[in-house]
Order: structure tokens, then C-alpha cells, then sequence
């Protein structure tokens, strides 16, 4: 697309008023669909508590102990699969045509996109305070001070956001929406599996422990649980940071290219 | 003069396929203009590129004086578009969608909710405002995407078939409520399949295919290009054919066509309703009992069969989107 297309006719504080507008739009269905509700606040304690009562004795010896090693890895999981909500979102809305109102009215070229992933932050804040909130009822306890207990909530929201831009790429790409989650279940599942999120790597065959020790999900989660439980992890959350930042600038402008191109 | 929406030469090619090929057209302010033609030949494609959503490979393309090529926030600023898809968010309510939208536009709250009210009201979907979309009908889904495209009040609208798909009954709707904003002076581009549909609604018609203009003019025009209405006849034998040719020639206004084989006699007539009183009095008259009398009038596939001598079904290419 040529610059005419997204001519700065708009300016920078009226494209925020109208991200802010479309992001307020994606939280107000959350009212009339509580499917949605289901998505991204059941579905994370399900998790939770599942792993927890269900593999926590077998794999730590008892629940407190796995819940200690498990939470920072459940929530990175859960993070990571709620990107995936960015990319279907925004491929239900190409799909129904909503784009094409959005474009035709005169806003911020990028407003429909930067609505979508404000509000998805917003939502990821929300689970993340959720399941967070849900593993201290359980047991789970910071041992960290509150300075790095925020440090490591507000990691995960950066990484996430590093990684949504991946979602927004396949969102574009896909057909439909239906696409976007099978991307989920072939990449992101495996991802999250083939780290140290839910279980100590130790018992992995040696070419699994390799992968496990560089993918990114693992380095995160060691980032979360040096940041609330043992102290540290300064190394990993910088190592974490640089992937959001590699992931950014990779993706960041494969996404936006496909935006421009697809609306 | 510049007429409001005036485009020149749009070429828009996807691969192998010239979706448009050389397109003009030109609407005068307070005018609509139908843009009448079959799936794939190009419709969808010249509504997306007048309201600059696409751009085309070449041609040139003005609304009200503003180049769509070069300002198309401008443009933006001066258009309503309603889609194909009713472009709705099937997880707002009525109320919702219309007060984003104004939203979108600066109004403050209190300007966007009354808009919005005003809107639902006009078309006749209070009840349904705190709904969510998704409990919409069709009919309830395409009032509400055209309410939305004209929150802002629009000077110019364009329309993308705004009755496919939608039972006999809600597409009246949509024709008074479309023939309301014409009266207020609103300058409207509208495509459609349906040519009865141009005829109701358009000053001017162009009919496209393949991605160019085949014909053009006033509905009028174009029923007498393609031959109007006109009268069929289906008798019981081949005895009457002769008398009953006489008096449908009476009738009509041309020479009747007869086919001796199905015992058929048609005849081009100007107005349909008066012709066919006129030669049931006189085929009783004459004691001629038909076995069927009917006023045929013409569909897109006649205008095309007329045009191109291909009909509408021939086509295997689909509109690309």
C-alpha cells in the first residue's frame, strides 16, 4: 500500500481517543457473551486446579510444593494461549466485515488494531490477577517483596504483548477464525509443554531437555518464579525481555504489513 | 460541473482477473445511481475502491471535488458506507454498535447517545436497541448497518446490495427507508442484482460486467434498450393463435412474437397492468379462454441476455473481494 492510504490526516491523540473507543467496544462484549467470560477467566482456573490436585503430589510430592513450582508456569501457559484470542478476534473481525465499516470512517488507520490489543492486555491483566489470586488461596505464597512481585506481572504482560504480535500475524493470514485456533493447538500447545512450566525438565529425553532449556516459556516462567518465589531472576527476565523484543521486532511489522494489506 | 462522486478509468486487476476494467462513472449531487449487474462483475470491487478501502492499479476517482486517491480521510469525513455483510458487532446491542460509532466520529456522550436514539427510532429498532445483535433478523441487521452509516449524516452514501438475501417483505422496508434519505438530498451510489430494484430506486443505471460498463441511462432508457415489460400468452390451441395475435398486437406496442409449437403469443407492452385488462377483455370478447395470461418483466438475465447474449449463470468467475 502506498503512503496516500494512511496519510497522517489523523492525528496522534484523535488515533489513541479511537483505539480507546475500540478496545472499550471488544470489553463490552464480554457483556453480552459470556462465552468469552468462560475463555479467559474459567478456563485458566481449570488449569490451575487440575494440575495442582491432580499431578501436583506425583510430580513434586505434594500439592504446596507443585503449586510454589507450577503457578508462574501455569500463568505464563495461560498468557501465551490468550494471545491467541488478539489473532481471532481480529480475524472474526475481517471476516464479518466489520473492518470495512472501521476503515470507511475517518479514523486512525491503526485504531481497529491498537483497540484490540489494549483491550486484550486489559483482559490478560485480569487473568493474570485472577489465577494469581486463586494460587494464594490455594497456598501459594510471594516470597519475593512487592517491588519484584509487580516486576514479574508486569513481565508477563510485556512478553505477552511480544508474543500477541505473532497472533496478530496469524489472525491476518487465516482464512478464519477457526484457523487461527489451530495454530493454537499445533504451535502454542507444544511450546508450552516442551518447557519447564509444569513440570522439572530432569526427566526429559536429552534432546527435549535442550529445547526445554532455551524456549522462551521456560525462560519466563524461571523469570516469574525468581521474581515472586526465590529471589533473583533478574537474568532470566532480561533474557525474557529480549525475546519480547526479538518477537516484536520480527513480527511487529510482518503483523502490520498483513493489517495494512488484509483491510 | 464535477458531479459528487465522479471516477474515470478505474482499472483494478487481481492476478489474471480485471476485476474492473476501465470503469466511469459519474453521480450528480442529490442523484442515485444503481450499479446493476451480476456476482463477479464488479460491484463490490468499485464500492471498495470509491470509498477507500482499495486502491485501484490506475484511473482517476473525485468525491465532491476531493480526490479519493490522494485525501482519503478526507473522503472519509463526507461518506456513509453500508456493506454487503451488514458490518455489524454481533456482541453489541443495537444501542452499542450506533454509540461506538458516533464515538468514532468525536461526538461526546451525550451527542452519540441521542444520535444513536434518533437512528433506532427512525428505523424503527427501539425495541430491539438493548438486544445484542446476534438476536437480529436479517432485515433488523441491514437497517442497523445503514443507521450506522449514516450517524455522522453523511452527503454522500454508498450502498453494497443492501437487499441480498432478504425476504420480500424487509426488502420494502429497505426501499422506503432508502427512498427517505434520497428525498433529504443524500447522493447515493447502490448496487444491486436485481434490476427491478435499480428501476425503483436509481435516477441512473449502469449496468457492469466483466469490470465495464455495457449500458447506461435512466431505468426508462434501459427497459426500452432491453425491451420492457411485456405480455405472455399461453392458449389452448393452435385455432386461436391467429385472432389472439391480432389483438395482443392491439395492445402492445410492437409486432407479437408467436411460437405455433407451445400455442405462446408475447408481446412487448409499455405498461404492464392496463395491456393485460385490456387483452383479457378483448380475448373474452372474442371467446378466447387462455390457458395462461401473465405480464413478464425484464430481470437482470434479460438485460443481459439482451446486452451480451450470454446470460448472468454463464459466469464462473466470482466477485473478488
Amino acid at each position: 500500500m502506498t503512503a496516500a492510504t494512511f496519510s497522517p490526516r489523523v492525528s496522534p491523540i484523535a488515533g489513541l481517543r479511537h483505539s480507546m473507543t475500540l478496545a472499550w467496544r471488544t470489553l463490552v462484549q464480554i457483556k453480552h457473551n459470556p462465552a468469552e467470560l468462560i475463555d479467559f477467566s474459567i478456563q485458566p482456573i481449570m488449569f490451575l486446579v487440575l494440575f495442582t490436585y491432580v499431578f501436583g503430589g506425583a510430580i513434586s510430592g505434594n500439592t504446596g510444593d507443585y503449586l510454589t513450582f507450577a503457578l508462574p508456569g501455569i500463568i505464563v501457559q495461560n498468557a501465551l494461549f490468550a494471545t491467541l484470542n488478539t489473532g481471532m478476534g481480529l480475524s472474526t473481525d475481517l471476516q464479518k466485515g466489520v473492518f470495512d465499516r472501521l476503515r470507511s470512517l475517518p479514523i486512525a488507520r491503526f485504531a481497529p488494531l491498537a483497540g484490540r490489543i489494549v483491550s486484550d492486555i486489559v483482559k490478560q491483566s485480569w487473568a493474570l490477577a485472577l489465577l494469581l489470586g486463586l494460587g494464594v488461596v490455594l497456598g501459594f505464597r510471594i516470597g519475593t517483596d512487592v517491588p519484584s512481585a509487580i516486576s514479574g506481572y508486569l513481565l508477563v504482560l510485556v512478553c505477552s504483548l511480544g508474543f500477541s504480535w505473532l497472533a496478530v500475524l496469524v489472525g491476518m493470514l487465516a482464512a478464519n477464525p477457526e484457523k487461527v485456533q489451530i495454530f493454537g493447538f499445533v504451535v502454542m500447545f507444544p511450546l508450552t509443554f516442551t518447557s519447564n512450566a509444569f513440570v522439572p525438565t530432569a526427566t526429559m529425553p536429552g534432546w527435549l531437555q535442550a529445547w526445554a532449556k532455551v524456549n522462551p516459556v521456560t525462560i519466563l516462567a524461571d523469570a516469574v518464579r525468581g521474581l515472586w518465589v526465590t529471589g533473583g531472576g533478574s537474568g532470566p527476565a532480561l533474557q525474557s525481555l529480549l525475546w519480547a523484543a526479538a518477537l516484536t521486532a520480527v513480527f511487529a511489522p510482518l503483523a502490520v504489513r498483513a493489517f495494512k494489506r488484509r483491510t | 460541473m464535477t458531479a459528487t462522486i465522479q471516477a474515470e478509468g478505474i482499472v483494478k486487476t487481481y492476478g489474471q482477473l480485471r476485476a474492473l476494467d476501465g470503469l466511469d462513472l459519474s453521480v450528480p449531487e442529490g442523484t442515485v445511481l444503481g450499479l446493476l449487474g451480476p456476482n463477479g462483475a464488479g460491484k463490490t470491487t468499485a464500492v471498495r475502491i470509491l470509498t477507500t478501502l482499495l486502491r485501484p492499479d490506475s484511473g482517476s476517482l473525485t468525491v465532491k471535488g476531493i480526490d479519493v486517491l490522494k485525501h482519503p480521510d478526507d473522503v472519509r469525513r463526507i461518506i456513509g458506507l453500508s456493506g454487503q455483510y451488514a458490518a455489524v458487532d454481533e456482541y453489541l446491542t443495537g444501542y452499542e454498535n450506533l454509540e461506538m460509532i458516533g464515538r468514532l466520529y468525536h461526538m461526546s456522550k451525550r451527542q452519540a447517545r441521542e444520535r444513536a436514539n434518533e437512528l433506532l427510532e427512525r428505523f424503527t429498532l427501539t425495541d430491539a436497541a438493548s438486544r445484542p445483535v446476534k438476536t437480529y433478523s436479517g432485515g433488523m441487521r441491514r437497517r442497523l448497518d445503514l443507521a450506522g452509516a449514516l450517524v455522522a449524516a453523511p452527503p454522500v452514501i454508498f450502498m453494497d446490495e443492501p437487499t441480498t438475501g432478504l425476504d420480500p417483505r424487509s426488502r420494502l422496508g429497505m426501499w422506503d427507508v432508502i427512498t427517505e434519505r434520497v428525498r433529504e438530498g443524500t447522493t447515493l451510489l447502490l448496487t444491486t442484482q436485481y434490476l427491478e430494484e435499480a428501476d425503483q430506486l436509481a435516477d441512473n443505471i449502469i449496468v457492469i460486467d466483466h469490470g465495464r460498463a455495457i449500458a447506461e441511462g435512466t431505468p426508462d432508457e434501459l427497459k426500452r434498450k432491453v425491451g420492457g415489460e411485456r405480455l405472455e400468452l399461453t392458449l389452448r390451441g393452435e385455432a386461436e393463435v391467429a385472432t389472439a395475435a391480432a389483438i395482443m398486437r392491439g395492445v402492445g406496442t410492437g409486432e407479437p412474437t408467436v411460437d405455433s409449437e407451445t400455442h405462446q403469443v408475447h408481446v412487448p407492452v409499455t405498461r404492464g397492468a392496463p395491456a393485460l385488462i385490456a387483452a383479457i377483455r378483448e380475448l373474452d370478447a372474442a371467446g378466447i379462454e387462455p390457458v395462461d395470461i401473465a405480464v413478464h418483466r425484464p430481470t437482470l438475465d434479460d438485460v443481459f441476455m439482451r446486452l451480451t447474449g450470454h446470460s448472468t449463470e454463464d459466469k464462473t468467475t466470482e466477485e473478488q473481494k
